[in-house]
């Protein structure tokens, strides 16, 4: 028979129709928007916009920082959700949400807090600085405060995977032969592999945006610890539109090929799930 | 003895699990762990394998105690009810796994996986992931994986618990047969009783953490040692009297015993299982009780019969094969006369029966 609806599930259609609708929208319109005002620059000029030295340090410092502090967040995170899953001690539940507080707190008071500590004169800048540690306003102070902002991703990804991992493969393991260390690596990190990408690519696109903590904590100097968002914003306050986006589309195209990869390295950490 | 168990006792809270248990295991049997849920069977078989602690008691191995050592210097094999592979390991690398973890080069222990893929009949499948095999195959592997690094003892937690009826039935026949090849001491634990006797050569019935008798799967069933035995090994009949001159005294009948043990003139229960009831439509002089017909089944090899007695109205079961049906007149509310062929009474002290056994779990 004909135009009868065989699928199990309804409304296919309908959801689909107003997913797209809304990721068109709120993601691809405003993106469509950028390489549109973008495009409104010759060639030349877009060129001359991204590619100068300073914009060139702006790239490199983003993406190196962010990428260190997402490693950071790597190991913490995944130490973080360990504890929080494999033993039980007092103030438990407390330490658990915590672990969210980054993503409430706005980003920029957590920019003021880490200069406020990491400044000469600082909780613990006084100590730190005499030893040569600048925590505020340098390279060092952006990674700071991007593990910030970033730690939670890793935690909750990793957690609910740790939660549900059958405590017989780890007795498997164990009458296998395998000590601690050797069941940790070859069956416990594997099957976190997935979500501890998935933690990863968070924190990174996270670190990648994130503007208003390190403007407070960098210190802003061009070729330095000038962030590309905030070179998009100095441009922004010579009114050149044009430029600020250009350098806007070089991030997000850098971002998106980053995100790729790592969606695909992901794949590949579950190809055993066919 | 392959292993020897000296007075294990173990309470999770206020629960044993283990209660003073002492069992010997003999080099190259194929033992079976047999009880309802929670008699402690797991947890026995876990302390053996190092994944529990006792809180009493000893272990050893063959002669050697190994009450201390953890799970992995046991080098025992252990195979899990639910297969415990590696979903991100190829089916090659789990079954290797307990080599390479003890360093084993690795030409040694491609060797050995495939000298195990072909005991377990799954040549041509290393590369596969335990996703991408059947129930029985996994537990195969599981198996595989088990017996890789040679153990002195291979243990199994109802490794036949999660396959279907059919698969269950081709994976006994197998490891039985496997058993007869390579002969490793083997302690399995099943709920099933009918597994257990197809399968082991011993039989150890465990209840309430405690083993109640051990034994050549026909010894148990033809002669159990305790009433929980006797109720948890199939059906049984339960018939109140009093026994008198070491007969089973029912209303104006009197039965012999296939037991002694049973005290002088007390009340008592005769324990008959329903194919040792012979039923008659006439009186014929024999000792015999008079019961109704209140239900009937005639499908199947046997005929299922619900009975009730006349004088005080308890009901019981017969099976009677066609053969013997066809011999009398059979209908629902007909009255019969019951001869009881194998009576076996327990002594009074060990009464101590929980009526829920009977109504034991069939778990699939």
């Amino acid at each position: 028979m004909a135009g009868v609806n065989r699928q199990v599930l309804p409304g296919f259609s309908l959801t689909l129709g107003y997913t797209l609708f809304y990721l068109g929208i709120l993601v691809l319109l405003p993106i469509a928007a950028c390489f549109i005002k973008a495009a409104s620059l010759s060639f030349d000029q877009f060129w001359g916009a991204v590619w100068t030295e300073r914009a060139r340090a702006a790239y490199l410092l983003t993406f190196g920082a962010a990428f260190v502090a997402a490693i950071a967040n790597l190991l913490l995170g995944l130490l973080l959700a360990w504890v929080l899953v494999r033993y039980s001690f007092p103030g438990k539940k407390l330490v658990d949400s915590l672990v969210d507080l980054p993503l409430a707190l706005p980003t920029a008071v957590a920019g003021l807090v880490y200069a406020g500590l990491y400044v000469e004169n600082g909780w613990l800048g006084q100590y730190l600085v005499p030893l040569g540690i600048q925590g505020a306003y340098s390279r060092l102070g952006i990674v700071l405060v991007l593990i910030f902002v970033g730690l939670p991703f890793v935690v909750r990804t990793v957690q609910p995977i740790l939660e549900d991992l059958d405590p017989e493969l780890e007795e498997a393991s164990a009458s296998l032969g395998a000590t601690r260390l050797q069941t940790f690596r070859d069956v416990i990190l594997p099957t976190l592999y997935p979500a501890l990408i998935t933690g990863f690519a968070l924190a990174f696109s996270r670190g990648v945006g994130e503007y208003g903590s390190v403007v407070f904590i960098s210190g802003n100097m061009p070729y330095k610890t000038e962030i590309a968002p905030i070179l998009i914003v100095a441009r922004l306050e010579e009114f050149a539109y044009g430029e600020a986006t250009a350098i806007a589309v070089v991030l997000l195209v850098i971002s998106f090929s980053m995100l790729l990869l790592i969606n695909l390295l992901e794949r590949r950490s579950m190809r055993h799930e066919r | 003895m392959s292993i020897v168990i000296q007075g294990l006792s173990k309470t999770f809270g206020n629960f044993a699990a283990l209660d003073n248990v002492s069992l010997e295991v003999p080099d190259g049997a194929l033992l079976a762990l047999l009880g309802p849920s929670g008699s402690g069977k797991t947890t026995l078989l876990r302390v053996i394998a190092g994944l529990e602690v006792a809180d009493s008691g000893a272990v050893l191995h063959e002669g050697e105690d190994i009450t201390d050592y953890s799970a992995r210097d046991r080098k025992v094999g252990f195979v899990f009810q639910h297969y415990a592979l590696f979903r991100h390991m190829t089916v090659a690398e789990n079954i290797g796994y307990g080599l390479k973890v003890r360093r084993t080069p690795g030409a040694k222990i491609r060797e050995r996986v495939d000298e195990l893929l072909k005991l377990i009949r799954l040549e041509g499948l290393q590369t596969r992931y335990p996703g991408q095999l059947s129930g029985g195959q996994r537990q195969r592997v599981a198996l595989a994986r088990a017996l890789a690094a040679q153990p002195k003892v291979l243990l199994l937690d109802e490794p036949f618990g999660a396959l279907d009826a059919k698969v269950r039935q081709e994976l006994r026949q197998w490891l039985r047969r496997l058993h007869e090849d390579i002969h490793v001491t083997s302690i399995f634990v099943t709920h099933d009783q009918e597994e257990a006797f197809e399968v082991a050569d011993r039989v150890v019935v465990m209840n309430q953490g405690r083993i109640e008798q051990v034994g050549k799967p026909d010894e148990i069933y033809d002669h159990p040692a305790t009433p929980f035995v006797y109720q948890f090994l199939g059906h049984v009949n339960h018939f109140h009297g009093r026994i008198q001159n070491g007969r089973l005294r029912l209303g104006d009948a009197e039965f012999p015993l296939s037991s002694r043990e049973a005290a002088q003139d007390a009340p008592a229960i005769g324990y008959v299982r329903p194919h040792e009831i012979k039923v008659r439509a006439e009186a014929n002089g024999a000792p015999s009780i008079v019961a109704i017909i209140k239900h009937m089944n005639t499908a199947g090899p046997l005929v299922h019969l619900e009975l009730e007695r006349a004088d005080d109205g308890g009901r019981f079961a017969v099976e009677l094969t066609r053969e013997e049906s066809r011999q009398i007149p059979l209908q629902t509310g007909a009255r019969v006369f019951v001869e009881l062929r194998n009576v076996r009474v327990f002594a009074e002290d060990n009464q101590a029966l929980n009526p829920n056994l009977q109504a034991r779990e069939e778990t699939p």
